[in-house]
């Protein structure tokens, strides 16, 4: 105990305790969200998008979150296009931007000149490198999604249930959609310090899955996949610093665990 | 008498593929008017149409003064078999959902009451927590119903509210709906003429064209007439089939 409580007079550690607590409940709730639309392969394809806009951000030597924000709003739109507008299947078009995205950034990372960075760390995470500043972002994007989502909890889980009956009753849905899915890209960008572009799907779908296991409410669903993100992540952390491994694996792989021990828990009792 | 909705020359469709063509048809206060037709015949389109959830290729939808306007106190009862059966949503929530229609009360405690009063008449407050995945057909439609007519609607659409659902709550939903013919129109959209001959006033044959049928009863030579490949099934106490479907 004492071990884990000298932890928190690191510097690093404390920031690193902070992301996740607002990364848990930023995934949580979106993550909710994504799971409750059937969503999660868009996601997915927003997330590996965004990693073209990180590489032209150090090609052009910018901001690498403000290119993957760039980019993973782009890709959302993009989607939206081709399926909608140019008539390609959905699941392709999630593909293709899905892998565009991800060969740009290869290359741009590749002709940059000099230094190259780590791309482990976007494609894996590291939560104990996370600064002050992103830590800044991920507060404001963590209040916008708790106000939005308790402001308009009824209409957004309306139009989620129902997208069609929404449409009768004369609700903007289109500008729901299009609102929730900047709010998907701001998340995934914001949280790749987490666990990185690779494995951020599993923050917006493991601990869900879990809350599901004990609730049928989405607003209950909120609030535990929440809490079931939160005690992955930090003890994901612990795990990471006393094993010595790296802090995204062992976060995701403590989600899946707790995922299975609580599955079976509950089919035995 | 002024129709709450006159449609005139409507063509609708998907995208560029039309469905129905040269549509006219209005519908009064307290009509029961029977939507029948064969699958893909553009039964769920006109309904559609209505809602406005799809755009006229041309021609027009006229609503009565009192029911026009973007939103539309109409009530409507989706084909549940589209309905996402897992995802995380109580009964209670999904009646609450009605609330979004124009014509639903504003105040959060009336839109409450009158969820918990609906859903006690309906026979499924009991099960007002549990999430929608976990009921069979018949309280699924039951809830959906309930919705529905959560803002007091002019007029109650409902689309195939005979699927999944067994006889007895079959008969007890035609009772109800018969009941509330009395103070507003019903538009019901279903593909057994035979249950429907017997409650609706008035019939529409839906096959790309519409034919209007001002009468309850309907033969198989007027189907033929009116294009309409369905069978019929005759009244009386055993049913049967007393004219095959023609090619």
């Amino acid at each position: 105990m004492d071990a884990i409580l000298e932890l928190f007079q690191y510097d690093f550690f404390l920031k690193a305790f902070i992301a996740a607590v607002l990364a848990s409940i930023s995934c949580g709730i979106v993550g909710s969200y994504i799971v409750s639309r059937r969503i999660v392969f868009i996601s997915g394809g927003i997330t590996h998008a965004s990693f073209g806009g990180i590489g032209l951000a150090f090609f052009l030597g910018f901001n690498p979150l403000l290119g993957a924000v760039l980019f993973a709003v782009l890709s959302a739109l993009g989607i939206q296009f081709f399926t909608k507008v140019a008539e390609i299947r959905e699941d392709s078009s999630i593909a293709i931007w899905w892998s565009l995205g991800m060969a740009l950034g290869i290359i741009f990372i590749f002709i940059t000149p000099g230094y190259t960075p780590n791309l482990m760390s976007f494609l894996f995470g590291n939560i104990l490198t996370v600064t002050i500043a992103e830590l800044w972002w991920m507060l404001a994007l963590t209040v916008v999604i708790i106000a939005t989502f308790s402001l308009m909890f009824r209409k957004i889980l309306y139009i989620a249930f129902d997208e069609e009956y929404a449409r009768a009753a004369g609700l903007p849905v289109n500008l729901f959609n299009y609102l929730l899915i900047v709010l998907i890209a701001l998340t995934v960008v914001l949280n790749i310090r987490v666990v990185g572009i690779i494995l951020i799907l599993s923050l917006l779908t493991i601990p869900q899955a879990t809350a599901n296991l004990f609730t049928n409410s989405f607003k209950k669903l909120l609030v535990l996949s929440s809490v079931f993100a939160f005690t992955g992540t930090v003890s994901g952390l612990f795990i990471s610093y006393f094993l010595d491994i790296p802090s995204g694996a062992a976060i995701i792989f403590t989600l899946v665990i707790m995922f299975a021990v609580l599955k079976a828990l509950k089919y035995i009792f | 008498m002024e129709p709450l909705i006159k449609i005139v020359n409507l063509n609708v469709g998907y995208d560029k593929t039309p469905v129905l063509q040269n549509v006219n048809l209005e519908i009064f206060e307290k009509d029961f008017l029977g939507v029948i037709g064969p699958n893909g015949g553009g039964k769920t389109t006109l309904l559609k149409a209505i809602l406005g959830l799809l755009k006229p290729f041309s021609g027009t939808i006229h609503f009565r003064k009192d029911i026009s306007g973007r939103k539309k106190p109409i009530g409507y009862l989706p084909q549940v078999k589209h309905m996402d059966k897992k995802f995380p949503i109580t009964v209670f929530e999904v009646v609450h959902s009605g609330s979004i229609m124009e014509g639903a009360s504003k105040s959060k405690s009336e839109i409450n009451d009158k969820v918990a009063q609906l859903l006690t008449e309906m026979g499924v407050y009991n099960i007002r927590n549990k999430a929608i995945g976990e009921l069979s057909g018949g309280q699924m439609q039951r809830v959906f119903l309930c919705r529905a007519l959560l803002s007091e609607p002019k007029i109650l659409i409902l689309d195939e509210p005979d699927t999944f659902v067994d006889n007895r709550f079959e008969g007890e939903l035609y009772e109800r709906l018969r009941k509330l013919n009395e103070e507003i129109a019903i538009v019901l959209v279903s593909h057994d003429m035979g249950t429907i001959s017997s409650y609706v006033k008035t019939i529409a044959c839906v096959n790309r064209n519409l034919h209007y049928h001002r009468s309850n009863t309907i033969s198989q030579e007027q189907l033929n007439d009116y294009n309409c490949p369905i069978q019929i099934i005759s009244h009386g106490t055993i049913p049967h089939t007393v004219l095959k479907q023609h090619n």
